[in-house]
């Protein structure tokens, strides 16, 4: 079972899902707060759900406030690069680009990439959790080669 | 240079005293975590003008200030200024998004800062800062 998180693990980094941040997230869990990481993902999946939300409420309104959306999105961005979430950061940016450039299109196509990013990320982390809290704390503190 | 690992915080039985201002709480759990990997304690405020009434209220003193940069209420730069402006001696770190360009960071600093690092930070970004403080 360590080995199949392990894998998970590896696969999330290989494929670009998660970045360093998130094995330095790792490092910081001790055995005080053995499911610092997952709480931490608890939080930011909370929280990047509002944040989904609210830009989904204000795109579906028809006129554009590039201002607010970019607002929302630098949160976002600012979240997703806390946890590591590489991918959705990534979307992130180029959402903001978009913004800046006052391009609604390139807004509501960025913006239906980053949702696949984020609920790809969400089940895979999901899995990885699950699988880590019935191995044990030991393959967590390994990092990918 | 060597730099200070955990244990030589330890041993020199100081604790560092930090305030995270940040109106993420995400990045305030995940600092307030680093802090206390690094051997410190910490208090949080969830933007700029709950830093500011903290100090106005008296009795609270830090060792070191992060800052993030943009908050509501009050961001990190006219928070910065006005904590100058009330004499607070702590150092003060101002924590920027990548995307800030040189211009911002420049006006961040001006505005009263000791040291500027870029997000996501981290035990290693804040180690040489917390060995500073200690070697002070």
């Amino acid at each position: 079972m360590q080995r199949q998180v392990a894998l998970i693990k590896q696969s999330l980094f290989d494929q670009g899902y998660l970045d360093e941040q998130f094995m330095e997230l790792e490092e910081l869990q001790d055995d005080a707060n053995p499911n610092f990481v997952e709480e931490v993902a608890t939080l930011y999946f909370k929280d990047s759900a509002r944040l989904i939300n609210n830009i989904e409420q204000a795109l579906e309104r028809g006129s554009f406030d590039f201002n607010r959306l970019d607002n929302y999105m630098h949160q976002f961005k600012g979240s997703s690069t806390s946890i590591g979430a590489s991918k959705v950061k990534t979307e992130c940016t180029m959402f903001r680009e978009y913004c800046r450039a006052g391009n609604a299109e390139g807004c509501l196509r960025t913006f239906k990439q980053l949702k696949k990013e984020h609920a790809t990320l969400r089940k895979k982390l999901e899995q990885y959790f699950q699988l880590a809290r019935q191995a044990g704390p030991k393959e967590i503190a390994r990092r990918p080669k | 240079m060597a730099t200070k690992s955990m244990v030589d915080i330890e041993k020199t039985k100081k604790k560092i005293n930090v305030l995270i201002v940040d109106d993420d709480p995400l990045n305030l759990q995940i600092h307030e975590k680093i802090i206390k990997a690094i051997g410190g304690t910490s208090q949080t405020a969830n933007n700029g003008e709950e830093a500011v009434i903290i100090h106005r209220d008296g009795g609270s003193s830090f060792d070191l200030i992060l800052m993030d940069k943009e908050m509501p209420e009050r961001d990190g730069v006219s928070t910065t200024k006005k904590l100058r402006e009330m004499e607070v001696k702590s150092m003060i770190v101002g924590v920027t998004s990548l995307a800030d360009n040189e211009e911002e960071r420049r006006a961040f600093m001006e505005a009263g800062l000791n040291h500027c690092l870029a997000k996501p930070l981290t035990k290693a970004k804040i180690l040489p800062l917390i060995n500073q403080l200690m070697d002070a």
